[in-house]
């Protein structure tokens, strides 16, 4: 491989050379998750032992549905309280941080079910994003001159972004008149303007079309360009092969396989894990996808 | 019928004191529940807070009303404080339920204390200090058109307006700035503006703190003009009648609760006036002069039916941004 110095491409590397098993260490990891349960009654739904998350990569996060994913995003983004376990965030210990605090520090996360601000235009969910804001204070709220510039200056950041995101026109709209793909790409761009170190996204592409599907691939390689290392939760086996340094495979609620797209796909206990969860017919078709993909990913 | 004298009476009562208390008020309501998306249930409560901080500070202590007026906003804070803070982490319904029950508390507990003066009240020059720099030449009345004041009700009114001009003009600053974003932002999805990084709790306290405040004035405005404070004018309706008028006039609108103040009072005392003299001059006989003050609030109610139904989203409202909501 062409020696790069983008970091994007660094932490490819480096994640190439690592050994696929659940667990492993990565060389410079921005996530450290230990032991990390969530019970709902008796139901385990997160029963994480170990898992580092690889700075500046690409990590997709799949598993069967009720494997836990949206939990674990959500104990570790602040939203749920774990019972056990412990992580650490840019070396900094997290565990049960307010949701508010981590975004400050840059670590910043999406909904599966998207939560765009309806009554609210497009730029002002844009403009919510920034952090740092003079005007958010109540007393200088009051007098314009003290966060007029300011407020320009992110407006211009965010029609950057809408730019982007190809939401531009949308600008002077409310939030709640965009489809169900547009406000995905708008959870997003908004996630963005906070400038995030480590991005969560918690099913990115459901419900989106496939022509915006490939266009939120870009976007989401061009996040890792930036220096953002982004997680992110998916279905579709064949995005996840396209886009991802990185997999996490999640199945009640622990890790069973991690490692490259490829490497992963050819783990006997993945496929067991997605033939168990969905049976009969959708099982071969799924079993058939997985070991399809794999066999392409051979022959090239 | 007399329509010029109902006009009067009804025009009168749209700018007068009484639709000056509910619409310091109905606007403290607006930041609360019409931009914060909070379900304060007891306004009531804050403007009890103010109209008995003025009454007790002169009428039980002894001592100046602007002593009464820096109580009552301090009371108003830390009654906020107390209703906020330990609700304002949990379910939006937590608010609603200890709200209202804190104004039906602190009516009662004014009720059976002495020194709040019982289920009399407090009565007396409460605002003596207020009446006292009444600038207004000595004339009889005051005159406008159809509409006309005593000396000392104009100095009410007056102040009242430019109270409600200040508060109004307060609370448009706020809302168009980035605090205020935060807070429409709060009342679409609290978890989504938290997943930005914004302390949404801190903002939810302060604007229970700010409409509580414009309640208690609310409240002042209240004791001072009236001379007395009744525990029983505290009651639930109350809020619910703010909620009526912010309704009416459009919620999340700078200018909603005064156009739904004035309209609620006019509309409620041009029935009662229509249905009086319909009775008195025997041309309505079906009813008789003591059924008329419950009849007028049926035909309020009626009518708000049919404002919910052709323009669900009150008078200054945007039917297609309340429509966005019913995904
Ligand atoms: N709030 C909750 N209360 C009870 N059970 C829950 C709750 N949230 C999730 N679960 C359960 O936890 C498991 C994991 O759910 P989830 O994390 O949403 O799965 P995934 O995102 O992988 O599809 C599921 O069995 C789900 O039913
Ligand atoms: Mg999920």
């Amino acid at each position: 491989m062409p020696a790069d110095t983008t970091i994007g491409t660094t932490a490819v590397a480096a994640l190439a050379e690592l050994q696929p098993e659940p667990g492993i260490a990565k060389p410079d990891p921005i996530l450290i998750a230990d032991h990390v349960v969530r019970q709902f009654g008796g139901l385990r739904a997160v029963d994480v032992t170990h898992l580092e998350v690889q700075r500046g990569a690409i990590t997709a996060l799949i598993g069967p549905n009720g494997a836990g994913k949206s939990t674990f995003f959500n104990v570790i983004s602040g939203f749920d309280t774990s019972d056990e376990g412990s992580w650490t965030y840019n070396g900094q210990t997290i565990t049960n941080t307010a949701p508010n605090t981590l975004a400050r520090k840059g670590l910043v996360r999406t909904f599966q079910l998207t939560k765009s601000l309806s009554r609210l235009k497009v730029i002002d969910n844009m403009r919510l994003g920034a952090s740092g804001q003079t005007g958010e204070s109540i007393f200088p709220a009051v007098f314009k001159f003290t966060w007029g510039r300011q407020e320009s200056e992110i407006t211009e950041r965010a029609m950057n972004l809408l730019e982007r995101f190809n939401l531009a026109a949308k600008a002077q709209d409310f939030a709640g008149s965009l489809s169900g793909g547009q406000r995905k790409l708008l959870e997003m761009a908004r996630a963005l303007m906070l400038n995030p170190d480590l991005i969560m996204l918690d099913e990115p592409m459901a419900g989106v079309n496939p022509a915006l599907k490939q266009s939120l691939l870009d976007h989401i390689r061009d996040i890792r360009e930036e220096g953002t290392t982004v997680m992110f939760v998916e279905h579709d086996m064949d995005m996840v092969r396209d886009v991802s340094d990185w997999v996490v495979v999640m199945a009640q609620g622990s890790i069973i396989s991690e490692g490259t797209p490829l490497d992963v796909m050819r783990d006997p206990r993945v496929i067991d894990a997605y033939l168990g969860a969905h049976h009969d017919s959708a099982l071969t078709e799924s079993g058939q996808s997985l070991t399809e993909s794999t066999s392409k990913e051979a022959d090239a | 019928m007399d329509f010029g004298f109902i006009l009067s009476q009804s025009l009168t009562q749209a700018i007068g004191v009484t639709a000056i208390i509910y619409c310091l008020a109905a606007i403290g309501l607006n930041v609360q529940f019409g931009y914060g998306g909070l379900l304060n249930f007891g306004q009531v409560a804050f403007v009890a807070v103010g109209a008995y901080a003025v009454g007790a500070t002169v009428i039980s202590v002894g001592s100046s009303l602007w002593l009464g007026v820096a109580i009552g906003i301090i009371l108003a804070i830390v009654l906020a404080l107390l209703l906020g803070i330990p609700t304002l982490r949990l379910r939006a319904d937590y608010l609603a339920i200890v709200t209202i029950a804190a104004s039906e508390i602190i009516r009662f507990a004014a009720k059976s204390s002495d020194f709040l003066g019982g289920a009399q009240g407090t009565t007396g020059a409460i605002g003596a200090d207020f009446y006292a720099l009444n600038p207004l030449p000595e004339w009889d009345r005051f005159e406008f058109g159809p509409i006309s004041f005593t000396r000392v009700d104009m100095w009410v009114v007056l102040v009242g307006w430019c109270l409600i001009a200040l508060v109004t003009l307060l609370t448009w600053a706020l809302m168009r700035s980035p605090w205020g974003r935060v807070v429409k932002g709060i009342r679409e999805d609290e978890d989504a503006v938290r997943s930005l990084g914004k302390n949404t709790y801190l903002f939810k306290i302060q604007i229970l703190i700010l409409g509580g405040v414009f309640g208690a004035l609310g409240g002042m405005m209240s004791a001072i003009s009236r001379g007395s404070v009744q525990p029983d004018g505290f009651v639930p309706d109350f809020t619910f009648f703010l909620y009526v008028m912010l309704i009416l006039g459009g919620t999340a609108r700078v200018m909603g609760p005064i156009l739904g103040a004035a309209i609620f009072w006019f509309l409620l005392v041009f029935v009662e006036q229509v249905l009086k003299e319909g009775v008195s001059s025997g041309l309505i006989t079906f009813i008789s002069t003591t059924q008329i003050g419950p009849i007028r609030f049926i035909l309020v109610g009626v009518g708000l039916m049919l404002l919910m139904i052709f323009r669900p989203q009150g008078i200054l409202g945007d039917r297609k941004e309340l429509m966005l909501d019913a995904r």
